[in-house]
Parts: structure tokens; sequence; C-alpha cells
């Protein structure tokens, strides 16, 4: 099959699976018995419609960036890390830990780099067993991330239960993180406060989070530990030959990649709730697999991508508000954009090739006609 | 523990190992047909949201468990279109899937009902009735076994028998019939199947349809049978714990059954504090029982506890060679 060319292949393919994707979550709204036109006014509106709404959308988005770059950076190691949401939750235990240590914090510049160390390192911690059990063991990394998701949650129920509880509290959390933890809000930042006048929840981390997509498009594309990750990506034969250590490339994009799931509590743990609570990540690590796939596996994609991500779970829960639909919409959606970019995508470039030489080459663009 | 209890605890074993069991042998005609299958989770949830609904409306446990294995072999379509004809990623499918199901349920069910995403309890003939083995009662006076034989084995569901008799099935379909050895081949080595003239592409839709069928019943068995009717992620991580089961059972059948008993043990135990503390006279946390059927998979993943080897083609489409 001729190969599309690569602007189809970088813009329309991820396009048209979205597309798809869109009259397909239409066709479910309509089917029970909603109007799809008044269902994207509604979230058009409570997500993108205001500051307010911009607000939440942006911290939504910032989770959804430090998730999607952890699947990213694993992606071109050949690594299916589908443990974000374990490796999120951890980190949100390193947060609450690392906050809870000192009684008053001087201020949230220094509690904001140590926390997020601390959801660095736990997030890194909680990837690296099954990164070395990959390496040294060949045990295969999905399955041993998914595993690592459920022992986490295990872990911080317990912890959350019987140990982090303050005593006379019921519901299972930690206590509140102690002042000088609270990260500016977008209208608590001189200049932003003009734009964003009502409290939003998103907050400075969303910085944190871009200058993270700048750093891992350095990393993968301009120092050599990328040039490492992206060849023994391609091929892990050829890199071997290559003196690639294939143990190194595991490990090491592995740690980055659980390190920057972690990194995702200091919005939520740290920005919004200002304590630990139970499923604290809320299915963000998961979206990170979205969120990657429909950016290409690229930093600026995922910056992108994120947003639209951010778009749909706000937009999903004003459904949730005002409409009838109710707000797991938002998971049929997401679920359907990973189906589309990332199982049908071969469907999809098919379907492409059709348009682009009309005349069916091969049996295989035929087959799509 | 006294023997009664222990009874009760294993009763409770068969019921929480059944679900566990289809769904695990589900994923064994999938996966060993080179089809990796993360999406049982999501077909046990649509095929027990189906279940509950349709068993409901009809007031007929069969029609629900028709339309449960319906549901659930619609969703195994889907991931055989994507996996197979389009080539595309097995465990991002799988994983979509998941997600598609776990929000379509609630949807269609919030639709139907206007119950906050329930169906409405089941009772009566829309709901699997319990049967008693022949010879339950009179076989109670029989020291140790009569027990453990009117209390545990007798009064289950159908589904817990069928399950039972799927193991079984199941190893006579693999290893002792044409089928099976060409479904284990188009697992280990499509190539060759496709050399010997036979349809790769055939050979493992009809794996991935096996493996709609039985998650159809393992959700029938959820909605209909465990519980009475169907709740929002009701199915709970159980799709994912057949799949450890199914790696500690190294993709076998009658390992299949012990791994999903032992995970079903668990389960009980967890249900169960008062015993644990009276056993071990010190308290186990329940999240520690939650965590161990994955731990245990861990370790055997490892490799520390014998080698767990899946099927060598497992995960690649195969393209035929021009």
């Amino acid at each position: 099959m001729t190969k599309l060319p690569r602007w189809a292949d970088v813009v329309l393919v991820p396009l048209i699976s979205l597309l798809l994707a869109a009259i397909i979550s239409a066709l479910v709204i309509l089917a029970i018995g909603e109007s799809p036109w008044e269902a994207l006014k509604t979230m058009t509106e409570g997500a993108l419609g205001s500051p307010y709404a911009w607000g939440y959308t942006l911290y939504y988005a910032t989770s959804f960036i430090f998730t999607g770059l952890a699947v990213t950076v694993a992606f071109h190691a050949a690594m299916f890390n589908i443990g974000g949401e374990g490796q999120a939750q951890m980190g949100g235990l390193g947060v609450a830990l690392v906050l809870l240590a000192l009684p008053v914090w001087p201020h949230w510049t220094v509690a904001l780099v140590a926390a997020a160390l601390g959801a660095a390192v736990f997030g890194a911690a909680w990837a690296a067993i099954p990164a070395w059990l990959q390496a040294k063991r060949g045990s295969h990394i999905v399955i041993t991330t998914i595993m690592f998701n459920y022992i986490g949650a295990a872990v911080i129920v317990y912890l959350l239960v019987s140990v982090l509880r303050p005593i006379g509290q019921m519901d299972p959390a930690t206590a509140h993180f102690p002042p000088g933890t609270h990260l500016p809000t977008l209208n608590e930042m001189p200049v932003l406060n003009l734009i964003f006048v009502k409290k939003v929840p998103a907050n400075v981390s969303l910085f944190v989070a871009i200058a993270a997509c700048f750093g891992v498009w350095v990393l993968l594309w301009h120092t050599r530990l990328g040039y490492e990750i992206r060849a023994f990506g391609k091929s892990d034969r050829a890199a071997r030959y290559a003196g690639i250590s294939a143990t190194k490339v595991i490990m090491v994009s592995m740690l980055i990649s659980g390190a920057l799931a972690g990194l995702m509590s200091i919005n939520n743990v740290m920005g919004e709730s200002g304590r630990l609570l139970q499923n604290s990540s809320e299915g963000a690590g998961f979206i990170g697999i979205a969120v990657a796939l429909m950016g290409r596996n690229h930093p600026l994609g995922v910056f992108l991508a994120a947003i639209l991500f951010g778009f749909l779970y706000q937009g999903g829960a004003e459904l949730g508000l005002w409409t009838t639909i109710p707000i797991e919409l938002r998971t049929v959606v997401q679920g359907l954009v990973i189906l589309f970019t990332g199982a049908l995508d071969q469907m999809v470039r098919m379907m492409l090739g059709f348009f682009f030489f009309r005349a069916p080459e091969s049996p295989v663009t035929a087959r799509a006609a | 523990m006294d023997y009664a209890t222990f009874l009760q605890i294993l009763d409770s074993t068969l019921r929480l190992a059944t679900p566990l069991l289809l769904a695990c042998l589900a994923g064994l005609y999938s996966e060993r047909s080179g089809i990796f299958d993360i999406g049982l989770e999501g077909k046990m949830l649509v095929a027990a949201m189906a279940t509950g609904a349709a068993a409901y409306l009809s007031g007929n446990v069969w029609v629900g468990t028709l339309v449960g294995i319906g549901a659930s072999l619609i969703f195994a379509g889907i991931h055989g279109v994507a996996s197979i004809t389009f080539r595309g990623n097995q465990l991002i499918s799988g994983v979509a899937l998941n997600f598609v199901a776990s929000g379509i349920t609630v949807l269609i069910a919030q639709a139907l009902f206007g119950q906050g995403g329930r169906t409405p309890p089941l009772d009566g003939p829309a709901r699997f009735s319990e049967l008693t083995l022949p010879g339950a009662e009179a076989a109670k006076a029989i020291p140790i076994i009569g027990p453990f034989y009117a209390e545990v084995l007798s009064g289950h569901t159908i589904l817990v028998y069928v399950g039972l008799l799927c193991v079984p099935l199941t190893w006579w379909v693999l290893y002792r019939t044409r089928y099976g050895l060409r479904l284990r081949a188009v697992g280990e080595n499509p190539a060759s199947v496709d050399t010997a003239g036979i349809s790769v592409v055939r050979l493992r839709y009809s794996a991935v349809a096996i493996t709609g069928v039985l998650c159809g019943l393992a959700g029938a068995y959820m909605a209909a049978g465990l519980q009475a009717g169907f709740g929002r992620e009701m199915t709970a991580g159980r799709g994912y714990i057949a799949l450890a089961a199914l790696i500690f059972a190294k993709w076998r059948p009658w390992y299949a059954l012990w791994a999903t008993l032992l995970f079903g043990f668990f389960q009980a135990f967890a249900l169960r504090p008062d015993v644990i503390t009276r056993t071990f006279g010190f308290d186990i946390p329940s999240p520690a029982l939650d965590a161990l059927p994955y731990i245990l998979t861990v370790v055997v993943l490892a490799g520390f506890i014998g080698k767990a080897t899946p099927p060598r083609a497992g995960g690649e489409p195969y393209v035929k060679e021009r």
C-alpha cells in the first residue's frame, strides 16, 4: 500500500478518528433519546464559554498533560505503560507524606519543589518494579502494570483507613496539608487574575505541565538518552547491536514515565483537594493513554489532546449537571477515541488511502472499498 | 475455624469463583488463538447490564441470559474486527472497549429505567434459582463428606455447574479435538496453520466468539445469579482478576479452575473479617486480601514460581505473506 503523505498521517488520521468517535457518540445520545446538538452546546458553553469554564477545563488538562506525557515516553521505548493510574495515586501518596512532614511551610514555591520531588519519586518507584521485571525477567509490562494499579489502590486504601487518617475523622483521607502549601490558582496570579475573576481550580501546576512538555520534547529529540529510547522503541535488536543497553532503556524510560504520572498529583492532590483522598487520580492515568494516542506521542500533540480531553471532561460534568444525559457519556467518548485512534487507526488509514489513491493498487486498499 | 464456618466460606468461594472461572476460560480461548483480550471486564459488564435489563423486561432469566450473551458478542466482534481484520493493537482495543462498556452500561440502564444507572431488582423467574443436588438432604447425615456435599456443592444456580463443566469440556476441546489442535497452533505459529490450508482469520474469529459467549455467561451470572440486578461497575475488576488467573494458570483449563477457586477463596475470606481474626489471632487488613491475587500473579509472571509462557504469537496481528 502506498504510504499516505506525512501531513495526512499526522493531522488527518487523528482528526478523522475523532470525528468517527464524535459521530458514534452522537448516535449514542440519539439512541437514549436526547439531542446531540443540545449536548454539544451545553458542553461547549460549560467548558469553553467563559474564563470560569476554562479554569476547570485547564485544571483537568493539566493532569492529562502529565499522564499523557507519561504514556508517551514509555511508548517511544515500545513500552505500553497502562499503570499511570497506580503511579499517579502513589505520586499522591508522595505529595501527602512530604507535605505532612513539616508543620508549616515557609513558601508555596518551596513546598511545590518538595512535593513535586515526592510525587515523582513515588510515581517512579511504583513503575520501577514492573520495569525491572520486564527488563530482567521478561514479564509483560502491560499485565504487571495493570496488577500494580490494583495493588497500589489496595495499598492506598489500607494506608488511608488504618495509618494516615487523623484520629476522630470518619472519611478515609489524610489530614489537610499544613499552611504554606496552597498553590496559587489562576485567579490568584497577577495579570491572569484580570481574566480569571472567579475562583477556578486550575493552578500554577499548569505551567509545570507545560514545562514538562518542553522537557520531554528536549529529552526525546535532543539528547543521547532520548535517541537511545527511540532507537530501542523502533527496533530493540538494532539498538542492542548498536550497543544500547536494553535494561537501561526500559528502566530509565519507565522511571521517567512513572515520575511524570506521579507528578500529576501536584495538580489534584496539592493544588485542588489539599489532602490525599481515595482514588485521587479519578481515571486520569487511563485518560493519559487516550491523550498520548490522540497526540501521536508528541509533546505538542499531547498538550492539544489534553486540552481536548479537559474540554470533554468538564463538558461531560456539565452534561451531568444541566441535562438528563449521565456524566458517564464522557467515559464512552473517551473509550471511542481510544478505540478509533489506537486500535482502528489502520481502518482510518485504509479509508483515507482510498480517497488519496482512487485506483486501488493493492488488495489492502481494495478491501477498504 | 470450625468445620461449619469453613464450609460456609467454601460455599461462597464457589459462588465468587464462578464469574472468575467463566471469564478466565473465555480469555483462555482468545489468548490461545493469539488474540490478547484485556476487555474481559467490559464484556462481562455489558452482559450483566443486558441480562439485568432483559430479564426484568421479559421476566425470564433465560431471555436475559441470551441478550447478555448477545451484548457480549457484539463487543467481542468489535475486538475481533479491530485486532484481526484491521490488525490494530489488541491491548489498546481491549482498554478502549472496557471504557466504552463502563460508560454505556450506565447510559442505557439510566435511559431504560431512570434509576441512577441500575436495573430494577430481579426476583422469581427473572433470576436463576438455586438447584438442590439429588440426595443433598439425605447426605447430610454422613460425617464430613455429607455436609460438604449438601452445603458446598449443592444449592447453587445452574451457571455455577455450567462453569465447572466448562473446565473438562475446554480441556477436551483444546487437547482432544482437531479444532483445539488448530486453535493452539494458531496461537503459537499462525503461518504454519495457514500453510496447512486453514484460515487463520476464521479460526481466530471463532475463538473470539467463544470468548464472547463465555463472558456473556459470566455477566449473566453476575446480574441474575450472584446478585439480583445490574449495578454500575458491578464487575468491580473481576475481568482483570480473571486475566490474572489466566496467567497464574499458565493458559491451561484445569489450572484455571484451581486459580479461580484460589482467588475466589481470597474474596470469600475477605468478606469474613471475624473469621480471619479468630483463625489467625490478628487482623489481616482486607485490602491485603484484595491485593493478593494481583501480587501472586506478578510473582508468577516474574517466573519465581514456575514460568508462565504466553502463546508465542499472542498480540501479533497475522499478515499473510504476499
